[in-house]
């Protein structure tokens, strides 16, 4: 931990915004496609010290959010059986299925487990021989090297008792199919750092070469933020289009190829169904045949539903940044994250949560 | 006791109960008032001592039951310690009833109440009356303890949720979200393991420096669950003023940030037991602060923002990097987040 870090951010953040300000002659509106961008953002009060031209909108990049209530229903599905130990990731246990949550099960005394790495899931296998354990993995590129890894570790160690529920998506195609659209009006975008780590840069290439867009491959701190919103007001300023990395302490170009390495031998691409942005090609992850045993859907014969949104959410228009959270006529009033209708206010970094909880001081001064 | 476990032959009054009581209760909590084992304690007042008693309860079910820096005994005794003290009263005595769980172990029942009684100490307050009761095994997890207290007030300390007046500082005792982290890290969910301790402490010492060094603090607050962002929301509501308070000057140890950051936690919501919340005006803050620093418990204290007229209602966070965001009270529970 840097002890000077609040010194250098009071230092240097006035001076990044009058850079940003002396190029913000014209409007430009910014998705940052990550949910952890968007609780930065609003953490550090970033939205209330931008110039007005300057608008940031959220994207789809909140993996509970865009999971959809079908693959919910299967997890709860899982959780009911007998003799089943159900692991997934915090943030899965209150987003709602078509007709419960797993944290309603949970209740009811289904054993279910909030667990922080895939590899406690198999943890939880070993140590419950006459139980079977089923992963629920939901997750983007960051998380997914941990699940490949978790799944080798289960198959080196012989784990016949633990499964994958796999619920893992892409998100350079999700990012094609939001532009395919040609719905939402956006000039530029603040690209998530951690999927870089993993990815690089090569695979967000085709946003400035085929739609024409800037992208900046950004960090999640306060200062790695206002950079990245300079450097795409700057490339703009500049007449160039691409791809940059403002988060270049962290990301290579080429990204982790050790990481892609794992998550390829393990899994393959298939078409996914995003909640709000329908079937993607290619935008998610199964397992490869050599690990299919593994595989919790097929062992289970799980058939995948399509669940109807709940009447009057309209989680679908905010993950494509068509509309602002407080648009939707449930936000705050018959959907809070106490009671949340939709999955953008369930996640921690859902942006109808995010609003709800940081928003809604943009008025105060 | 013969085999060592809490059977439901301890909570049906009879000869085991007693000696469950004898054995194990009164020699930890020994003291006049307890020993005479009346179905009241009565507590003598000092003429012209007060003219109000605060009074309070508080249930605690906290798992696991042992954690570092405490466990939940420390905290039954700490919590409604504090919460008399947040009045600005001295404890008078605390009541403490036991819902035990068949099969419970002697040995943690024991460890428990040695702690109990040192916490007790620590406070200087003693336990004047109490009550067991066992539940049958799956109905409790380990024990519940519920605490009671009164306490009297000084007649020159008028201290209230709705006392905060603009210009007030508002003054942190220590590093907020201990005590959450290392209950978290206890349970042992997360695989996480470090160093933090719970900061489970009786406050009544500190407030009562406090106090000495100014009678007039306006509201005193121990940010448990919900934490600091709850209990600033509240008393801005309850005082109908608006607060303003600096990011970058809020005390926070960096092994707790640290499991926030990972875990996507606000750290503003964490629960604490042995940190306060003071309202001071503004020209005796100095004053207070030091007295603070002095004591043990406060060495950390610091100023973390001010009361303002405007904005009621509100609490106005300045972040370091010059922005500002709404502090909202707590809603829901924080989870984990994935990525």
């Amino acid at each position: 931990m840097n002890p000077h870090k609040n010194q250098d951010e009071g230092r240097l953040a006035p001076l990044l915004l009058e850079n940003i300000a002396a190029l913000a002659d014209s409007p430009m509106r910014l998705m940052e496609v990550c949910g952890t961008h968007t609780v930065a953002i609003f953490r550090s009060g970033i939205r209330s010290m931008l110039p007005p031209g300057v608008e940031l909108i959220s994207g789809p990049g909140c993996p509970v959010c865009v999971t959809p209530a079908g693959e919910i229903d299967r997890a709860i599905a899982l959780a009911r059986r007998e003799g089943m130990i159900l692991a997934t990731f915090g943030d899965l246990m209150r987003v709602p299925g078509s007709s419960s949550s797993l944290q309603e099960e949970r209740a009811k005394g289904n054993a279910i487990r909030v667990i922080l790495s895939p590899l406690d899931a198999v943890k939880i296998a070993e140590d419950n021989p006459d139980k079977t354990v089923c992963f629920f993995g939901v997750g983007f590129e960051t998380t997914s090297p941990a699940i490949a890894a978790a799944v080798m570790e289960a198959q080196r160690k012989g784990c016949s008792n633990f499964y994958l529920l796999s619920s893992q998506r892409l998100i350079p195609p999700a990012m094609r199919a939001l532009l395919s659209a040609g719905k939402v009006n956006i000039d530029g975008f603040i690209l998530p750092g951690h999927v870089s780590v993993v990815i690089g840069k090569a695979p967000y290439c085709f946003l400035a070469e085929e739609f024409g867009l800037p992208g900046v491959i950004t960090g999640f701190e306060p200062l790695d933020i206002l950079e990245g919103i300079y450097l795409l007001l700057r490339q703009r300023k500049e007449g160039r289009t691409e791809i940059e990395i403002q988060y270049s302490r962290v990301v290579q170009e080429e990204g982790n190829p050790r990481a892609r390495g794992i998550m390829e031998e393990v899994f393959a691409p298939v078409d996914a169904r995003w909640r709000g942005l329908g079937t993607i090609p290619q935008s998610g992850l199964a397992l490869r045949d050599g690990f299919s045993q593994m595989d919790a859907a097929q062992a289970f014969d799980l058939p995948l539903q399509d669940i109807a949104e709940p009447p009057g959410c309209l989680c679908g228009e905010v993950l494509q940044g068509l509309i602002r959270p407080p648009e939707c006529s449930l936000f705050g009033t018959r959907c809070t994250p106490e009671a949340p209708v939709g999955p953008c206010m369930v996640s921690t970094e859902g942006s109808c949560a995010a609003f709800y909880k940081y928003g809604r001081g943009d008025a105060a001064k | 006791m013969k085999d060592n476990k809490i059977t439901l032959s301890h909570g049906a009054g009879g000869r085991l109960s007693h000696e469950l009581i004898e054995e194990y209760f009164v020699p930890c909590f020994d003291n006049a008032l307890l020993r005479a084992l009346d179905d009241s304690a009565v507590i003598p007042m000092q003429s012209g001592q007060a003219n109000r008693l605060a009074f309070t309860t508080d249930s605690y079910v906290v798992k696991p039951l042992f954690f570092p820096g405490g466990d939940i005994g420390r905290l039954a005794i700490c919590g409604t310690v504090n919460d008399l003290a947040m009045a600005g009263a001295k404890p008078l005595g605390l009541t403490a009833s036991f819902i035990l769980e068949e099969g419970l172990s002697l040995e943690d029942l024991k460890r428990i109440l040695v702690s109990m009684k040192e916490a007790a100490a620590e406070a200087e307050v003693q336990v004047v009356a109490g009550d067991t009761k066992v539940v049958e095994h799956g109905a409790a997890e380990g024990l519940y303890i519920t605490t009671a207290g009164i306490g009297a007030i000084s007649d020159n300390v008028v201290i209230g949720s709705a006392q905060a007046k603009p210009g007030d500082a508002v003054v942190v005792s220590g590093p907020i979200g201990d005590h959450e982290i290392a209950v978290l890290m206890a349970r042992g969910e997360f695989s996480l393991q470090g160093e933090v301790e719970s900061d489970c402490a009786p406050l009544n010492s500190l407030v009562q420096a406090m106090l000495k060094a100014c009678p007039a603090i306006h509201s005193l607050r121990d940010p448990t669950r919900g934490g600091l962002a709850t209990v600033l929301w509240e008393i801005a509501n309850a005082s109908g003023v608006g607060m303003v308070v600096e990011e970058g000057a809020v005390p926070m140890r960096k092994e707790v940030k640290g499991v926030c950051d990972l875990l996507g936690f606000d750290p503003y919501y964490l629960a604490n037991e042995g940190k306060l919340v003071a309202f001071v005006p503004e020209k005796e803050a100095a004053k207070v602060l030091k007295a603070m620093q002095k004591h043990p418990l406060g060495k950390e204290a610091t100023v973390i923002g001010k009361v303002t007229e405007e904005n009621k209602g509100k609490v106005l966070l300045h972040t370091p990097i010059g922005g500002h965001r709404l502090l909202e009270p707590l809603s829901g529970e924080q989870f984990p987040r994935i990525c």
